[in-house]
């Protein structure tokens, strides 16, 4: 999701009175001057100003965000949700830092829906690896502004001028009296103080938080089964409830031969027919689904108008197919100097096509959701979820009321991945909603996994075609690529006519290395099927097939691939640098193939990825084994420009290589009769504990703009693998995943 | 039926077949054990029957008839467990968390009946998914806690 922000979210679905105009924030912050920072409401004049003054400009409202109790904890109403990526703990660094508190003091929650909360280019999203660096400046003011409203408290309180008090974590001090005052105690009256416009910075040489591998605010409780997710949520009275869809896309319920024998099963409430689906409401969930499933169901075919339907005949083999076969030239993406002129003039050619599979999300928390409509007309849900806003949006639409009479609530996230944006189709929350309407009561609506698997919004399956021209130097003078496909920011919020999709292109387009005659497009082509972001996007696939035919061009110019990237980086400072040192990283760069000491023989790859703001060199180290590909170690070098929380990132970046191997070695979605075959793990095979290789991360910080970590180590995975198999094999791979080619012995 | 919990029996009414996990999700509402697939082969659900991790998700309720289930609840009160926590912890091994549960009793498990297990007693016994890739972690962690044994 680079580069795109702007197309991520379409203006429509923006609150009419949100500014997106973070410039805005100081001329606000002193209309907006009295705040409260602690557990008091505001005052009544407070109030009646706060309702009079102009929508808030995101991140001003320091009551929005920051709640000191008595006890000293703080409470941040953090914009972002927490899945994994450490996202509460490196708000509670940042808040922490200018605040002056521990963050091991703060008590992180998600915020509900709000204007307050927009930080992410005026939107509110988790994801696209954003949250940190889209949100830093304004979280750090924040804690700031807070601290130097305590200050002004204790001044009061203690009848001294401001400038002659400091603070220390949690508390202010009084340092020629040696009085001190805890921030629980003063919160009350800091509360009643205006929000100053700014406040001064902490200097990054002296942080504490900011930069150090500062502890995880969730371990214990996740170590210990005390954190919760939606699926662990009850509601009073609630019923439970579970889904049989359509297997093919767009089909609709029509008889149901055993409807009766089913409501007699044990604990059946009710049966529902919804759009492509059936549903039974219980009084357990196991109940629900094993009268769900017990249902015999004809499914009808797509109504006519009906969105959103796999043809009968779609399969994922005749999609490749189509890919393979679409016409260019398409949309231009990047455009450098005359690749087609190059092309003919060039002293050798070489052509491949590459492509990847559809992909599921495989967090490992089934979707759920629980809906309670209020006696008021309210209606209140829990569900995963990565962005509120747009959730409360579409479920006050589909329930038929005003946005604010949806409360969002946004629990921990049982992993995401991209899975919890909305797509057609792919969360329950629609059914959920309409179910608890129906019975009157609450109702927690899961997806089994085989339902899961079955309406997942997949990353889509790509192909893209290069052509190269090597120079009689034997280096790249020209390459041409068409990337055929669609990706999600096409899907979901368009593209100009005649412009390419980013989500298709990126990891294609703007590589850095110096070859002078570059066209790379893209050739637009519909998927029938829901497609979704993947971690790491249209880069999960893009850097694989880009840096795997950088190999092809390496050799094909008689080059080592590693000294090629090293040269074609020579104008590229921070890519050169960050090449070294993953070299250096990995012991020095040797592509083998090679005997190890343990007697296999060996061989390593390397790829290079600009994914999110960041830059990331990646080398692997295989073998092979009964045939199977075995990698034993991935080095890992990344430059996030500047960081918050280095464990956090070296956990991200093992995390990112597990995903990505798991993609290489063994993911793919596929479908036949227009349904995906796959309804399990047993089905869908993803990394196993055993197959995980060493990790080593080297986190390098260049200083410049900080870039996002969730995602970026996961393009360089594939293809450092691929290239160390064609080292060792002599086998080029270019389709993934590895677990469809056959290698004989090396 | 009689269901023993974490040293505590419950009466519990269900269909004799009734996965062991929804009747400690649903009925006993202890929702540290999680649901992940259905089918064994995530192993979010583990927990200890009698000692012997179990993916509780394909195990009948009345297989447990007369057996001690330990779940993660109770996972602090036995001294294994407790430095299997505490090494998770130290080891930051958590990322969304939702399989941490089932690495934890599967963990407590190993080490319960192979107290310094080797590296291949831990791959032989560490087979739970994890798709954030917590795998160098948690062996990591359960060396660590072995060590502390």
């Amino acid at each position: 999701m680079d580069g795109y922000t702007q197309a991520f979210f379409p203006a429509a679905e923006l609150p009419q009175d949100q500014p997106v105009n973070l410039s805005r924030r100081g001329m606000l912050g002193a209309a907006l001057g009295a705040l409260v920072l602690g557990v008091a409401l505001p005052s009544r004049a407070a109030r009646a100003q706060q309702a009079a003054a102009p929508a808030a400009t995101p991140g001003s409202r320091v009551l929005a965000f920051l709640e000191i109790r008595a006890d000293g904890s703080v409470l941040l109403k953090s914009p972002f949700i927490e899945g994994g990526q450490g996202i509460d703990t490196a708000m509670a660094q940042i808040v922490g830092e200018e605040l002056d508190a521990d963050p091991a003091r703060f008590v992180v929650e998600c915020a509900p829906p709000g204007p307050d909360y927009a930080l992410v280019n005026g939107m509110r999203i988790t994801g696209g690896s954003f949250s940190t660096r889209s949100s830093y400046p304004v979280m750090r003011q924040l804690g700031a502004k807070a601290r130097h409203m305590l200050i002004q408290a204790a001044a009061t309180r203690l009848g001294v001028p401001a400038e002659s008090l400091a603070t220390e974590p949690g508390r202010v001090i009084h340092a020629a009296s040696g009085r001190t005052l805890d921030y629980g105690a003063l919160a009350a009256e800091a509360a009643a103080l205006p929000v100053p416009d700014s406040a001064p910075l902490r200097a990054e040489k002296d942080f504490r938080y900011i930069g150090k591998p500062v502890a995880r605010l969730d371990v214990r409780a996740k170590s210990t089964g005390k954190a919760t997710y939606t699926i662990d949520l009850t509601a009073e009275g609630m019923l439970q409830a579970a889904v049989q869809h359509a297997p093919r896309l767009g089909c609709e319920p029509g008889a149901i031969a055993n409807e009766t024998a089913v409501r007699d099963m044990p604990g059946v409430h009710s049966i529902h027919r919804l759009p492509g689906a059936v549903a039974v409401v219980a009084d357990r969930w196991w109940r629900a689904r094993r009268a769900v499933e017990a249902l015999e169901v004809t499914w009808n075919g797509p109504a006519a108008d009906a969105r959103n339907v796999l043809a009968a005949d779609f399969s994922s083999q005749g999609m490749r197919a189509a890919l393979a076969a679409a016409p260019g030239p398409g949309n231009a993406a990047e455009t450098e100097g005359d690749a087609a002129a190059a092309l003919r003039s060039a002293a050798r050619t070489i052509e491949a096509t590459y492509d990847a599979p559809y992909l599921a999300h495989g967090q490992l928390e089934p979707p759920s959701t629980i809906a309670r409509w209020n006696a008021d007309g309210t209606l209140d849900l829990w569900l995963p979820n990565q962005a509120p806003e747009m959730y409360q949006s579409v479920a006050a639409k589909l329930a038929g009321l005003a946005p604010e009479q949806v409360r969002i609530h946004s629990p921990l996230l049982g992993g995401f991945f991209g899975r919890h944006f909305l797509y057609d189709a792919a969360s329950p929350f629609p059914q959920a909603i309409q179910l608890a309407k129906a019975v009157g009561r609450p109702v927690k609506l899961i997806w089994s996994r085989e339902e899961e698997f079955l309406r997942d919004g997949f990353r889509p399956m790509g192909l893209a075609r290069f052509r190269a021209g090597i120079g009689a130097d034997g280096l790249p003078i020209a390459l041409d690529v068409e990337a055929m496909g669609e990706g999600p920011a096409g899907r979901y919020f368009g593209t100009q006519p005649g412009a390419a999709d980013p989500t298709v292109v990126e990891g294609i387009s703007g590589k850095p290395y110096a070859i002078p005659n570059r066209r790379v497009a893209h050739v637009p082509v519909k998927h029938p099927a829901v497609i979704g972001f993947w971690r790491s996007v249209g880069h999960s696939m893009n850097d694989y097939f880009y840096e795997t035919f950088f190999d092809e061009m390496a050799e094909a110019g008689g080059q080592d691939p590693y000294a090629l990237r090293l040269r074609l980086l020579a104008e590229k400072p921070r890519h050169k640098a960050l090449l070294e040192a993953v070299g250096e990283l990995s012991g020095g760069w040797k592509r083998g193939p090679y005997d190890a000491a343990d007697g296999t023989r060996r061989a390593r790859g390397v790829a290079m990825a600009s994914p999110f703001g960041s830059e990331v060199a990646t080398i692997a180290e295989v073998s092979l084994k009964d045939g199977e590909v075995v990698v034993h170690d991935v080095w890992v070098a990344i430059d996030p420009g500047s960081i918050v929380n280095p464990a956090i990132i070296a956990a991200q970046v093992n995390s990112a290589v597990a995903l990505g191997l798991s993609s290489a070695l063994l993911e793919e979605v596929v479908y036949e009769g227009g349904v995906p075959q796959a309804r399990n793990f047993d089905g869908y095979p993803i990394l196993p504990p055993g197959r995980m290789p060493r990790v080593h991360v080297r986190i390098v910080e260049s200083g410049a703009p900080m870039g996002g970590v969730g995602e970026p180590g996961l393009p360089g995975v594939p293809p450092a693998v691929v290239n160390a198999v064609a080292a060792l094999t002599g086998q080029r791979i270019r389709s993934l995943p590895l677990s469809k080619a056959r290698f004989g012995a090396v | 039926m009689d269901l023993t919990i974490n040293g505590v029996t419950h009466s519990v009414e269900a269909e004799a077949d009734t996965p062991l996990l929804w009747v400690i999700r649903d009925l006993l509402g202890m929702t540290g054990t999680k649901y992940g697939c259905g089918v064994a082969q995530c192993g979010a659900c583990t927990v200890l029957v009698d000692g012997q991790a179990t993916r509780s998700c394909v195990t009948p309720l009345e297989s447990v008839a007369g057996q001690s289930v330990t779940t993660i609840e109770a996972i602090e009160q036995d001294p294994v467990g407790r430095r299997v926590v505490e090494a998770w912890v130290t080891g930051q091994v958590a990322q969304c968390g939702y399989c941490q549960s089932g690495q934890v009793m599967a963990a407590t498990a190993l080490l319960q009946q192979t107290p310094q297990p080797s590296d291949e007693d831990i791959a032989a016994a560490m087979t739970n998914l994890c798709r954030c890739g917590t795998y160098n972690a948690i062996a990591a962690a359960v060396r660590q806690a072995a060590a502390q044994g």
